[in-house]
């Protein structure tokens, strides 16, 4: 049963992490109980609407918008492990809302208990150390709605820094975007590719031998470079590497 | 107008991206540019920056807010000091305008400063259909002109071109022996314009800033190109967008300590001209007569929809350009027309109509290091997020562009994420799908599109045996307990 001692947390674990990177949820739910957090994670929840958003189609992502903030109604904290569905959802839902009182009310409550994984961790939590080891080197891309929507710019490496055993490496143009951009990437995949081929030149430009960040979409992108290139550069979510039990 | 050709940026953009010699050109934008503004920030602190941005914005929203007031006091104060205020709906009346004086005036020789405003306006090739001479005298809009092409950067308009192809454009045209020492050919081309300075009739400036108290129009250069336009010939004609009024010198001050160093990493330009009327009669020289044409051309729609108002605050410094990812590999030609970037991504369907530009909003991936950079804090990913919504929602069909085929995409998204158990009866079917694809854990060949477009040159991964939600349900849900 919850414990009554630490705070609560719902979990919105992300479409792609809940169809293609499942690991990565279980991970973030492993970190947050191991820092005593009592975990829910509601199962009606689906996608937050940011694909249809960026398309244009407003209407439709509202539509998503408002299962959202039905199913995570009665949550304290929501907690995100993805910038731009936690942009979204904090930043976005706002906007779409903007002719409609009633919902922007919700959309702003909504919106001050929205948190990013490594933001939930450090400026709630005041955890910037949870006891990981690792062994090896890494570096870190900093994805562009963590960072220019949400603000989050030491968070994730604070935590990084202190994961015992783990040598971290700064990646040069480190704030350059990935070059994926949602359905950018398939829209215009001859500039996307481009994009992606700088930023993995500079992953290879570092020698580290893992690739963290904080959104499992630009992670597919680069991951995706990497793996069609058979470049022997492994590719975590940030919860990975704090996680304990995480192989 | 210039000739729009916005509707063909897909196709532009991907044999942009393969020219060689244009990417040899491209890196002066991140390496040189961007990098140079990032250490002029560096030297004022992120702090300074900060506040200057802050008033820079609140200046800008200020007047955009009241522009009818500051473009009446900047009328009254022009023409006190002697000028004459003109104001055009469209380009085609500036061009006449501008032509009626040429033609009046016996005007057979122009030098013109650096105005993107004149090259939106297409103003060169009605003049030139008079029989008058038109000179570009900033080097890189010389160049261009000896090439016969157009801007490809708000600040750089040669950008595109490498030093070599300077070179051989200057040997071919110029009939100089080819040198491509950078020394030598800027001797050529100032050699080539300085007699032109002497003989023009008139001289046609753009603006950088309108300055309503003191009815003055102010130009930064490098070159002192803009000097000599607005000073030797007998006419200056200065030509502007209606946003570019500001209330005060005192609110110059701010602009002057943003715009070169936002464009070029400049503390300071080198030449920062003020032109307030033509020559009193206690002057020695100067123009004698001053003119001042304003220009709306699809301005006062922008103005009109609050969302889009914000993009009139630009000073076209083009640091959104420099650090946009897109701009740096694309360059500015595939973009269509005159404005590129994601300041002209915004811009641009404004002035020619948003279905014929309607790539441009969606040529970015909203990475949001444009709105970073400008300095006067334009929004940009949120005026592209509201023109895909314009392009996609609208009932017009003069605007609404969405291929049937996203459409219906859209709507089979939206009905599968709105039921739970619909979700779970899709991923079955995609893991019964992916079958004979998957390898390994990764797809490598995506048989249709729009995946398939992914796969061209990346790796997806393939739909795990169980979802997240399984996972939760069989092993997680139950118990809350740290698993140390």
């Amino acid at each position: 049963m919850p414990s009554a001692l630490g705070p609560k947390a719902s979990l919105y674990v992300t479409c792609v992490i809940d169809q293609l990177y499942p690991e990565v949820g279980v991970s973030v739910v492993r970190v947050l109980r191991h820092l005593g957090v009592t975990v829910d994670f509601p199962p009606d929840q689906t996608c937050c609407g940011q694909p249809l958003f960026n398309s244009g189609f407003a209407a439709q992502a509202r539509q998503l918008a408002r299962r959202v903030l039905l199913s995570f109604k009665d949550a304290s904290y929501v907690v995100v492990p993805s910038g731009s569905c936690a942009a979204m959802m904090r930043v976005f839902y706002l906007d779409l809302f903007d002719n409609d009182p009633v919902m922007r009310q919700q959309a702003n409550e909504f919106s001050s208990k929205v948190y990013e994984f490594s933001e939930f961790l450090v400026k709630v939590l005041n955890v910037t150390s949870v006891g990981a080891q690792s062994a090896g080197s890494a570096t870190y891309h900093p994805s562009c709605h963590l960072l220019r929507e949400l603000g989050v710019r030491e968070e994730p490496q604070q935590l990084l820094a202190n994961v015992d055993g783990l040598e971290m490496v700064d990646l040069p143009n480190k704030e350059s975007c990935c070059g994926f951009g949602g359905t950018f990437s398939v829209k215009y995949p001859h500039i996307s590719e481009d994009m992606v081929t700088d930023k993995v030149n500079s992953v290879l430009s570092t020698g580290a031998d893992t690739l963290v960040s904080c959104d499992m979409s630009c992670l597919m992108n680069i991951g995706g470079s990497l793996s069609r290139q058979r470049k022997p550069v492994n590719v975590k979510h940030l919860a990975q590497m704090l996680d304990r039990e995480a192989s | 107008m210039p000739q729009i050709k916005t509707q063909d940026f897909f196709d532009a953009s991907a044999l942009s991206i393969k020219d060689p010699e244009l990417r040899q050109a491209l890196q002066r934008v991140g390496t040189g540019f961007d990098n140079a503004r990032r250490e002029a920030i560096d030297e004022v602190s992120a702090e300074v920056w900060e506040q200057w941005r802050e008033s820079a914005r609140q200046i800008k929203e200020h007047t955009i807010d009241h522009l009818d007031y500051y473009l009446e006091l900047l009328h009254d104060n022009v023409t006190k000091n002697g000028g004459q205020v003109h104001f055009a709906r469209d380009a085609e009346q500036a061009n006449a305008i501008v032509a009626n004086l040429v033609k009046s005036k016996g005007v057979k020789i122009v030098t013109k400063g650096k105005s993107m405003v004149s090259e939106e306006l297409s103003l060169n090739p009605v003049l030139e259909g008079l029989g008058t001479e038109v000179y570009e005298t900033d080097l890189g809009e010389y160049i261009i002109q000896l090439a016969n092409e157009t801007p490809s950067h708000l600040v750089a308009p040669a950008l595109h071109k490498t030093k070599a192809q300077v070179a051989q454009l200057f040997s071919d045209k110029l009939g100089v022996p080819y040198t491509d020492d950078i020394e030598e050919m800027a001797r050529v081309a100032r050699e080539a314009l300085r007699g032109k300075f002497l003989a023009a009739d008139m001289g046609i400036s753009g603006a950088n800033f309108l300055v309503a108290e003191t009815g003055s129009l102010v130009i930064i250069t490098n070159e002192g190109n803009g000097r000599l336009c607005t000073s030797a010939p007998r006419i200056h004609v200065g030509i502007t967008g209606m946003e570019k009024v500001i209330p005060s010198l005192h609110d110059l001050a701010v602009f002057l300590r943003l715009l070169p160093r936002s464009a070029t990493g400049q503390r300071l330009t080198s030449y920062m001209s003020m032109v307030s009327g033509p020559r009193r009669e206690s002057d020695e020289d100067g123009p004698e007569e001053f003119h001042l044409v304003i220009v709306d051309n699809g301005r006062s729609k922008m103005l009109a929809d609050p969302k889009l108002r914000e993009s009139l605050y630009c000073i076209r410094c083009g640091a959104c350009l420099n650090i946009c990812p897109v701009y740096q590999k694309v360059g500015g030609h595939a973009y269509g027309w005159v404005y590129p970037g994601p300041i002209g991504a915004i811009v641009t369907p404004s002035l020619v109509g948003l279905k014929q530009a309607k790539d441009l909003p969606f040529a970015s991936s909203l990475c949001g290091a444009c709105r970073e950079a400008c300095p006067v804090k334009i929004n940009i990913p949120r005026m592209l997020l509201h023109l895909r919504q314009e392009l996609t929602e609208s009932s017009e069909p003069a605007v609404n562009s969405t291929p049937a085929l996203e459409s219906i995409l859209a709507r089979c998204y939206t009905a599968t994420m709105s039921h739970p158990t619909l979700l779970s009866m899709g991923t079955k079917l995609l893991k019964l799908l992916q079958i004979p694809v998957a390898r390994n854990g990764r797809i490598q060949k995506a048989p249709f599109a729009p995946l398939s477009r992914w796969t061209r040159s990346r790796d997806l991964p393939a739909v795990p045996q169980r979802s997240f939600r399984e996972i939760w349900r069989q092993e997680l849900s139950g118990s809350n307990q740290s698993h140390q």
